[in-house]
């Protein structure tokens, strides 16, 4: 665990180890932004490129947004971390409400 | 251990922000509130998709007319890079670097407002060259209460995180200001979850039609 403090009786060791744990993890950071931007530019070329039907762009462009917030999540805001179960319980509880209210104004509500 | 203790480079906990009861209480209520900012961001998402292209009269902008491409794309660059930004602050945090967490979290906030800036620009063009506003049709009133919502949310954002700095500029980092520094983060990053769904649901789908 990434986060966790160690309990070396040096505190300088402890703190070279920290030091490159924290670099470790940034570099980690750096990747998943690069994949984000990534996943961003094939959405755009996908709407902005003609020829495809929009039967095949949604969904796709749909998923690379669920991707791309689940590392902004579990990455950027740390989810992946341990001691996260009490915090993906109010996240998850949100989303299914959500979703819930989204399904229903899209399907059941006409106007 | 003292919230207002002074610690070295080797003292400094490795993870500032859950060292204290205070800071472990603050995480845990502020993802409670961001579970409920998805619902309200959801009900916003779900009225937008029931109103979309709703116009009264044949006259009136539809969603194809009105976004375009560029604009979206710079603005989702910009959004994106501040949410890298603002883990960079995070880690010299976390690294015990005042000075560098201060200059990232500038540089995030130099981000946020170019977006915010790029906003304004775009519903100034919308209402001036479309006739579209809050009140012309449906499809508008539910466009400016998402994407509005949205914008508050990063000006809410900006002012936080730059009274923290002013703040804390001659403080420097110590255990009751690191959760502060990091709750303003993990506050960022939504703003930029929002923003994805946004950028995809509202502006991408609304150009396919």
């Amino acid at each position: 665990m990434a986060n966790e403090q160690s309990n070396s009786a040096n505190p300088n060791v402890d703190l070279k180890y920290r030091r490159k744990k924290n670099a470790e993890e940034m570099k980690h950071q750096v990747i998943t932004f690069t994949l984000m931007i990534f996943f961003t530019l094939i959405a755009f070329a996908a709407v902005g490129i003609e020829g495809f039907s929009h039967w095949f762009i949604k969904p796709v462009i749909l998923l690379l947004a669920v991707v791309q917030v689940i590392f902004q999540l579990y990455y950027f805001m740390h989810m992946k971390h341990k001691g996260h179960g009490t915090i993906a319980l109010f996240l998850f509880s949100g989303l299914a409400v959500g979703l819930i209210t989204v399904l229903t104004f899209v399907t059941i509500v006409w106007i | 251990m003292q919230a207002d203790e002074r610690f070295t480079d080797a003292t400094w906990p490795a993870s500032p922000e859950k060292a204290t009861l205070e800071g472990k209480n603050k995480y845990l209520g502020f993802w409670l509130f961001l579970g409920g900012e998805t619902v309200l961001f959801a009900s916003l998402f779900a009225t937008y998709l029931a109103l979309k292209d709703k116009v009264p009269n044949g006259d009136a902008a539809l969603a194809k007319d009105l976004f375009e491409l560029p604009l979206t794309f710079v603005a989702t660059m910009l959004l994106l890079t501040s949410s890298l930004t603002s883990v960079y602050a995070m880690y010299h945090m976390k690294n015990n670097h005042f000075k560098q967490m201060q200059a990232w979290l500038v540089i995030t906030v130099a981000l946020g407002f170019a977006f915010l800036g790029l906003e304004i620009y775009e519903f100034n063009h919308y209402v001036h060259e479309f006739h579209h506003t809050f009140t012309s049709s449906a499809f508008g009133s539910a466009f400016y209460t998402l994407v509005g919502f949205h914008g508050a949310h990063v000006a809410f954002g900006l002012v936080w995180i730059i009274s923290l700095m002013v703040r804390n500029a001659r403080r420097g980092l110590n255990l009751y200001n690191a959760p502060k520094f990091y709750v303003a983060s993990l506050y960022w990053h939504f703003i930029d979850v929002v923003w994805v769904f946004i950028f995809t649901v509202v502006y991408l789908m609304g150009m396919v039609g």
